[in-house]
C-alpha cells in the first residue's frame, strides 16, 4: 500500500526538455504542468465559507487501490450532500500520516474526521488527541452494535467511550495463482483450493507446487514478516501480555511459529527475499502458486490479468486465525468542536459504511455487516470467498508501539527477516525479538 | 543527498584579483555598515527564524520528555542524552553512516575524477559522455530507486539474471546484511557522482592550455602532464568537492530508506532514519532532539578536521 502519488510522474526528468522543444516552450508547459498538479492536489476553491455550506475536513492514508475507491465513494457521497462541502485529504501511509494526525489534534485544530488503524487508538491517546464519539448520534444515522461484528466493535472502545468507527477488516488470506494449482492437481471442479490441515500437510502441498513451477510454492512479502509471524503465533492461541514494565509471552508457541518462517525459505518453498511488489509478481508470473498477503492486493493482482482466487490464511495450528486490522474513522481533537460539523462527520461515516460495497471491491471486508451479507457482495470475487476471515481476525495486543505501522512492527521486522535469509535461527531470532520488546517497555510512554 | 548549489573556488589566487579602484570606496562613504545591514535583514531574519531559532529549542527540546503527540511536558535532565549515548542501536546507526561515508567518499571524488579526465581528453564524444556522466544526477531519488532496485532484485533483477546466464550465482545485492551497504554505495555513486564530475570538468576546463603547451615543448609526456599539472591544479577543487561529499554522505538517508527501508535486520539504518524512527514514528521529540545533536556535534568536527587536513597540505 505504499503506492507512489500519480502526482509524481510529473517530476520524471526524462520527459525534460524534449528535442527541439524551445526554453520558452519548455517553461509554458511546465508551468502549466505545474498548474495542473496544483489542481489535482487542492480540494476546493480557496474559499467556501461565505456559500453557506457546512465544511467537512477528512484526512486519510489510501493512496493505492483503496484509495481510489474512496474518491469514488466520495464524488457519489458530494453528490448526495450539496450542502456539504466535503475536503478529503490523502497523506503517505504509515508514520508520515499518524505523525501529522497526532501533531494537528494535540493543537487542537485536527481534522474534522480522519481514517486510522483500530489497532493505533493507544498511540493516539484517546481522550486527549481523540474526541470520543457519542454512540446515540452514531445509532441516529444506523450504526450501532447490531450493524458490526462484535469483536470490532469492542476494538473501538477505551475506556469505557467510543472513539472509533469501524469501516473494514483487513486480513492476510491466501491468494492463489488459479493456473499453477490446477496444474498441481489442487483445485476441486469449482476452482476452489483443497482445504488442508496442520503444518505438514501444508508443506506437502507446497512441495507438490514447487514441482509445477519449478521455483517456489509460496510467495510471502519476507520483509515484512510480522503479520505472518502473528497469525501463526495466535493459531497456536499464543499472546503477548504487556504490563507495567514486564510483558509475558509464550516462548514455545513463538519458537513454533518462527519455526515456520524459517523452514519455509530454508526449504526453498518460498522465496528468501521478497520485498513489497516483488511478492505480488511472484505469484503472477507464476514463479508460485500460493501466496499469503494483505487483501488490499486484489486490486494489484486484477491489474496483472493473471486467473486467481483467494481463500482464507492457511490452517497451520487447527484453524484459519489470521492476522488483521479495521481501518476506522476517528474525531481528532478540536478545541472548539462544532456541534454542527460533528454531527455532518458522524452522517458522512454513516453513510460511508451503509455503501462500503465499493470500498469491498478493493479487497478489504466492511465492518457493515449487511453490505457483507448482501447479494452484492456475494457476486464479488474473491472476495465473497474469504468473508468468514473477519471473524479470523487477530489484532495486536494494545501499547502505544503496537499495530500497523508502529515501534514494535518495524523493529520486529528487522528480526524476523533474518529467519527467511536463514542467517539466524528461531532461537536467535527470539532472543532479538524479546530485546527489541524489553527496550521498548523500559521507556517512558509518549503518549 | 541534497541538491549542492556552491561553486568550485575560483581558479586564481586572491592576490591576482587587481584592487578596487579606489574612489569605488570612497563612494560608499558615510555609514556603509548600516545600509549593508538592510540588504541582509531579509536573510537575516529568515536564517534566525528558521535555523538559529528551532536550533536554540530544539537544543531545549532535549532536557524533556517532549511529544510529538503534546502532552504534558516535564523537565526530565539529562536523560534523553544518556539514554542516546548509551544506546546500542543509535550506537550501530552511527557506524552505518560512518561506513556509507568511508566507502561512498573516496569512491565518488575518485570516480568523478577519473571520468573528468576521460572526457577532458576525448577529441569526438565529449558532449555524449557529459551528458552519459551527468544525466544520472537530474534523476528524483524514487526513480534512482525504483530502477536500481529491481535491477538488484535476486530473482528477477537484471543483474543476476544476466550473472545466472554465464552461470554465475549472483549475490544477494540489496537483500543480505554483507552485500546491502556496498549495493546502495553503488547505486548512489552512479546517480550521484555527476555532480563531482561536473567541478572536475569545470576546473580542468579552467587550466591555461600553453602550461600543457609549455611542458610538451619540454618534453612531458601524456602521463606527465597529468600527473604534474593537472591534478596538482585541481587539489583545491578536490578539496572542495570532498568536503562537500562527505558533508553530503554524512547526510545519507532517502535513497537508503527507499531501497532497503534501513534492513536486512538494521544493517543499512543510518542515524537520520534512527532519529526519524524515534522521533516521528516512536514520538520522542526529545529524546530524537539529542540523537540529532549528537550526530551534527560529529559533522561539524568531521568537517573542521578535514579542512583543518587541507589547508594545511596547501600550505605547505
Amino acid at each position: 500500500m505504499r503506492a507512489h502519488h500519480p502526482q509524481n510522474t510529473t517530476r520524471d526528468p526524462s520527459r525534460g526538455t524534449a528535442p527541439g522543444m524551445g526554453r520558452r516552450a519548455f517553461l509554458g508547459t511546465a508551468a502549466g504542468l505545474g498548474a495542473a498538479a496544483l489542481g489535482t492536489t487542492a480540494c476546493a476553491p480557496p474559499d467556501t465559507l461565505l456559500d453557506g455550506r457546512t465544511r467537512l475536513r477528512q484526512w486519510n492514508l489510501f493512496s493505492g487501490g483503496d484509495g481510489l475507491r474512496m474518491i469514488e465513494m466520495h464524488d457519489a457521497y458530494r453528490a448526495e450532500h450539496p450542502g456539504i462541502d466535503l475536503r478529503a485529504t490523502t497523506f503517505d501511509w504509515g508514520a508520515p500520516f499518524y505523525t501529522k494526525v497526532a501533531m494537528g489534534a494535540a493543537g487542537g485544530r485536527g481534522a474534522d474526521i480522519a481514517t486510522v488503524h483500530v489497532s493505533r487508538l493507544e498511540s493516539l491517546a484517546p481522550g486527549r488527541l481523540l474526541d470520543p464519539i457519542d454512540p446515540d448520534l452514531l445509532a441516529g444515522f444506523g450504526i450501532d452494535d447490531t450493524v458490526v461484528l462484535p469483536h470490532i466493535w469492542e476494538q473501538c472502545f477505551f475506556d469505557g467511550r467510543l472513539y472509533a468507527i469501524p469501516i473494514d477488516t483487513h486480513v492476510l488470506i491466501q491468494f492463489y495463482n488459479l493456473d499453477v494449482c490446477r496444474r498441481a492437481g489442487l483445485l476441486d471442479e469449482e476452482d476452489r483450493l483443497v482445504e488442508t490441515t496442520g503444518l505438514d500437510d501444508y508443506l506437502a502441498m507446497l512441495r507438490e507446487i514447487r514441482n509445477v513451477t519449478g521455483a517456489y510454492g509460496l510467495s510471502v512479502d519476507t520483509w515484512n514478516p510480522w503479520a505472518n509471524f502473528w497469525a501463526l503465533y495466535r493459531q497456536q492461541d499464543g499472546d503477548i501480555v504487556f504490563g507495567e514494565d514486564d510483558y509475558e509471552m509464550d516462548d514455545d508457541r513463538a519458537l513454533a511459529a518462527m519455526e515456520v518462517l524459517y523452514r519455509l525459505s530454508e526449504e526453498g518453498l518460498a522465496p528468501r527475499h521478497s520485498m513489497l511488489a516483488d511478492t505480488a509478481a511472484n505469484l503472477s508470473n507464476g514463479r508460485a502458486g500460493l501466496m499469503i498477503h494483505g487483501n488490499w492486493e486484489i486490486p494489484t493482482l486484477e491489474a496483472t490479468g493473471v486467473g486467481f482466487s483467494a481463500t482464507q490464511f492457511p490452517n497451520v495450528f487447527g484453524n484459519h486465525r489470521t492476522r488483521g486490522d479495521s481501518h476506522c474513522y476517528v474525531f481528532p481533537h478540536q478545541r472548539d468542536r462544532d456541534p454542527e460539523r460533528t454531527r455532518a462527520a458522524a452522517e458522512y461515516a454513516a453513510w460511508m459504511l451503509r455503501n462500503s460495497i465499493t470500498w469491498a471491491e478493493g479487497g478489504h471486508v466492511p465492518a457493515y455487516q449487511p453490505v457483507v451479507e448482501s447479494a452484492e457482495y456475494d457476486a464479488l470475487h474473491p472476495q465473497s470467498e474469504y468473508r468468514e476471515a473477519a471473524e479470523n481476525v487477530q489484532f495486536e495486543p494494545r501499547a502505544w508501539f503496537s499495530g500497523s505501522a508502529g515501534r514494535l512492527q518495524d523493529e520486529a521486522t528487522g528480526a524476523l527477516t533474518t529467519l527467511h535469509q536463514g542467517t539466524q535461527t528461531p532461537e536467535e531470532a527470539l532472543d532479538q525479538l524479546k530485546r527489541t520488546i524489553r527496550s521498548l517497555l523500559s521507556v517512558p510512554s509518549p503518549v | 543527498m541534497t541538491q549542492r548549489t556552491h561553486v568550485p573556488a575560483p581558479r586564481t589566487p586572491p592576490e591576482a584579483v587587481p584592487p578596487a579602484p579606489r574612489d569605488l570606496v570612497d563612494v560608499r562613504g558615510g555609514p556603509p555598515a548600516w545600509t549593508g545591514l538592510w540588504f541582509v535583514l531579509p536573510f537575516l531574519a529568515f536564517y534566525v527564524l528558521f535555523l538559529l531559532w528551532p536550533a536554540v529549542v530544539g537544543l531545549g527540546y532535549t532536557f524533556t520528555d517532549r511529544s510529538l503527540a503534546g502532552g504534558p511536558v516535564s523537565f526530565v535532565g539529562v536523560d534523553n542524552w544518556r539514554e542516546s549515548l548509551t544506546d546500542p542501536a543509535l550506537h550501530a546507526s552511527l557506524w552505518n553512516t560512518l561506513w556509507f561515508t568511508l566507502l561512498s567518499v573516496p569512491l565518488m571524488v575518485l570516480l568523478a575524477l577519473g571520468l573528468a579526465l576521460l572526457t577532458d581528453h576525448a577529441r569526438r564524444l565529449g558532449w555524449f559522455l557529459r551528458f552519459s556522466f551527468f544525466a544520472p544526477f537530474v534523476l528524483p531519488v524514487t526513480v534512482m530507486t525504483l530502477i536500481w532496485g529491481w535491477m538488484y532484485n535476486p530473482s528477477l533483477g537484471l543483474f543476476n539474471g544476466t550473472l545466472g546466464r554465464f552461470g554465475i550465482e549472483g549475490p544477494e545485492w540489496l537483500f543480505s546484511e554483507d552485500t546491502a551497504m556496498f549495493s546502495v554505495v553503488i547505486a548512489t555513486a552512479w546517480w550521484q557522482v555527476g555532480f563531482n564530475y561536473l567541478l572536475y570538468l569545470a576546473a580542468m576546463r579552467s587550466i591555461p592550455g600553453d602550461v600543457y603547451e609549455a611542458a610538451a615543448i619540454d618534453g612531458a609526456g601524456a602521463w606527465q602532464r597529468v600527473g604534474r599539472i593537472t591534478l596538482p591544479m585541481l587539489t583545491r577543487t578536490t578539496a572542495l568537492i570532498t568536503v562537500l561529499q562527505l558533508i553530503g554522505s554524512l547526510r545519507v538517508f532517502e535513497q537508503i530508506y527507499l531501497m532497503t527501508m534501513g534492513g536486512p535486520n538494521f544493517s543499512t539504518r543510518t542515524v537520520i532514519q534512527y532519529v526519524y524512527d524515534s522521533g516521528f514514528v516512536g514520538l520522542r521529540i526529545g529524546l530524537a532532539s539529542s540523537m540529532a545533536y549528537i550526530f551534527m556535534a560529529l559533522i561539524i568536527v568531521a568537517s573542521i578536521a578535514q579542512f583543518r587536513l587541507f589547508t594545511r597540505k596547501e600550505e605547505a
